[in-house]
């Protein structure tokens, strides 16, 4: 594959060109961030008593989070990966965008788990006298795991397209494409083994995502509480995880198509493709709800259900109820009807699925904690601006760096889109012919 | 190697809050001030709570509440450190120094007994030498909880030791225990068939807070009568 002259000058502009709208948006997004930084210091001086948790709520909205961002992070490289070995096409021009989104944002559900101690500078005890028979070590393996291969599987793909750029510029930035490009000629013997191992990638890390949420869950599930010791909870985390994923990317490429003009590379039909995906994530979501709360109800099991009672019709109804409409009432109507599942139609419905996961989230954590076994008083869960105001600062930052990203590399895949328009159209007609009724030609390779 | 637990008799609970008090005094238990112990962040690791029964509203019942300390702990497996984790002794031990702060020993206890640091611990200032030396203070931001006194039981070994003769379960009373103004809280070796805790331990009125679960714990009560 030789680079050839410019056809998709679109997607180098952001790179080379920054608006003051941009800068503007910087500003904003890091004076949210130096506010979050600042509380977190404050927070790290006076001690975990300037939350609003307390004893038997000793979770709350930063587990949330963790939750929530580890869900998110299933957008890339889960939804790539699938896409990529399932050859649809329309993949090329929204992997990269969904990869980026994985990688930056599991640095968040991390971070909110540090957040969370009580001794963040003890967190290397965690290595150095790690016991395998806590859940949560089985997650700082997988999500280790997770975060290596998605950086390498978007690393991968980058490489063509930094070489691009190496080509372009000069300054500094030449010496640092240089070095990330790995030498990269284009020559068909690299194409193959990038091929190849992209290949490798793809099919590795859709078992590591899977593991990921599923031991998330299992921090929950291994315990004997309430409606958290339930054998539903990894696949139905797994569910939620790919759920909140989707409505993630189709948010941020809703976002950057408008923000970037890249309408010709994210069409209607992408964002239609991705909605019906959302669509029967959206149904799923449904069942497995029903299915837990279902049973939970019939068994009437005297702890459960007064679990069961504050989520659907106590304290917590408001978010359940929130929760229900987000995540099924809203994305489901509007899914539904090709009418309405346009660029704006998806949209909405993917805020909504993003709003009523991290609701899910946060009615699956506090609930529990807030009615515990024995008679003491009931929990009371008030985050305080702190809590808030670290939230904050988690999505100003993700934004933030998400934007930067945009600014060294191409978020769509340059060469992906080249070689779709050189070869794909010939190479999916073979395809296709090899489906139908007669002899396979040897074109089809 | 003696199995230590406790019997804890509900008819002869007076509500007199001494074990509280005592146990506070002997391990540097944090004073909470009002307003924090409002949003429920009181450290107490022996408390009584008290509740009226279902059929009889007009009767108050008592249940002093302390760590279990489980035979089959839920809240040790879950530590990522082994902050907390059963000692040889059996007792569910919380080593401070390593403890991570990540509360999750403190979401799995089914008895939510396990208490939280939420600030630097803070005494007035005339209890500042009241302090008990055998006792470590907690930092600011880890889990703790009763231990049985087993500072206590360090002390009476080492006696025993140098007495030349064999710890004598009388040798070792947690505080609580000993402070009881009615003899209702009775701690020895469950494992010594002449002990009284075992003796009572077998009562028919002896019961364990939630059973089902299967934890097996080593503080067992004695069911108040009508």
């Amino acid at each position: 594959m030789q680079t050839r002259p410019i056809n998709d000058e679109a997607l180098f502009k952001p790179i080379l060109f920054t608006g003051k709208k941009f800068y503007l948006t910087v500003a904003i997004l890091s004076a949210i961030v130096i506010w979050a930084a600042f509380i977190w210091i404050w927070q790290l001086w006076h001690g975990l008593g300037v939350t609003g948790l307390n004893r038997s709520v000793f979770w709350g909205v930063y587990i949330t989070n963790f939750v929530f961002f580890i869900g998110v992070s299933h957008a890339g490289t889960l939804i790539s990966a699938i896409l990529r070995l399932s050859r649809a096409e329309w993949r090329r021009s929204i992997t990269r965008m969904a990869e980026v989104i994985t990688v930056l944002v599991l640095f968040f559900g991390v971070a909110n788990v540090i957040i969370d101690m009580g001794r963040p500078d003890r967190l290397l005890n965690v290595i150095k006298h790690g016991h395998f028979s806590s859940p949560l070590l089985w997650d700082v393996c997988s999500i280790s795991t997770y975060l290596t291969a998605s950086t390498i599987y978007l690393f991968l793909p980058l490489i063509p397209d930094i070489a691009l750029l190496r080509d372009r510029v000069s300054g500094w930035r030449k010496k640092l494409y240089t070095f990330l490009s790995l030498n990269w000629q284009g020559t068909e013997e690299q194409v193959k083994r990038l091929q190849k191992a992209i290949g490798i990638m793809a099919v590795a890390v859709i078992p590591i995502a899977v593991s990921v949420h599923t031991v998330v869950s299992y921090v929950f599930a291994m315990t004997v509480q309430p409606m958290w010791h339930s054998a539903i909870f990894g696949p139905y985390f797994v569910v939620g995880a790919i759920f909140s994923g989707i409505a993630a990317i189709i948010t941020g490429m809703a976002i950057i198509r408008k923000v970037y003009h890249l309408e010709d590379y994210l069409k209607p039909i992408h964002f239609n493709n991705l909605g019906i995906l959302l669509l029967v994530m959206t149904l799923l979501w449904f069942y497995f709800t029903f299915g837990e709360y279902l049973t939970t109800w019939y068994g009437h099991e005297p702890r459960e259900i007064s679990v069961w009672q504050s989520k659907v019709f106590g304290r917590y109804a408001p978010l359940f109820w929130g929760m229900f409409i987000f995540c099924f009432v809203i994305p489901f109507s509007l899914l539904c009807r090709k009418k309405t599942r346009t660029i704006t139609g998806t949209l909405i419905a993917s805020i909504a699925v993003n709003l009523g996961m991290w609701l899910e989230r946060i009615t699956i954590v506090v609930p529990s904690l807030s009615n515990p076994r024995l008679p003491y008083p009931r929990g009371i869960y008030n985050p305080t601006l702190v809590e808030f105001s670290i939230t904050a600062g988690c999505f100003a930052l993700f934004i933030l760096l998400y934007m930067v990203f945009t600014k060294f590399f191409p978020i769509v895949s340059v060469w992906e889109i080249q070689e779709g328009r050189e070869k794909a159209l010939t190479e999916t007609t073979a395809r296709i012919r090899t489906y139908l009724p007669g002899p396979t030609t040897a074109e089809t390779e | 190697m003696p199995r230590w637990g406790m019997v804890i008799d509900l008819d002869r609970c007076t509500g007199c809050q001494a074990c509280v008090i005592a146990c506070k005094q002997e391990n540097n238990v944090p004073v909470i001030p009002p307003g924090e112990a409002e949003k429920r962040r009181t450290i107490a690791w022996i408390n009584i709570i008290q509740f009226r029964e279902e059929n009889s509203p007009a009767r108050v019942r008592f249940l002093p509440i302390l760590c279990q300390h489980c035979d089959r702990p839920p809240c040790t497996p879950v530590c990522p450190t082994g902050a907390t984790y059963k000692n040889k002794e059996g007792l569910v031990a919380q080593v401070y120094p390593r403890c991570i702060g990540c509360r999750y020993c403190a979401n799995a206890c089914p008895y939510t007994i396990k208490f939280f640091n939420w600030y630097a611990p803070h005494w007035p200032e005339q209890m500042q030498p009241m302090l008990n030396p055998d006792v470590s203070v907690r930092p600011k931001g880890v889990v703790e909880k009763c231990t049985f006194c087993h500072h206590r039981l360090m002390k009476a070994k080492e006696k025993a030791e140098t007495e030349k003769r064999e710890l004598s379960p009388e040798d070792y009373t947690p505080a609580c225990a000993q402070t009881c103004p009615t003899g209702a809280i009775i701690f020895g070796d469950l494992d010594d068939p002449y002990s009284e805790v075992a003796r009572l331990s077998k009562d028919a009125r002896a019961f364990t807070l939630m059973e089902d679960l299967g934890t097996k714990p080593k503080v067992i009560y004695l069911r108040a009568g009508a």
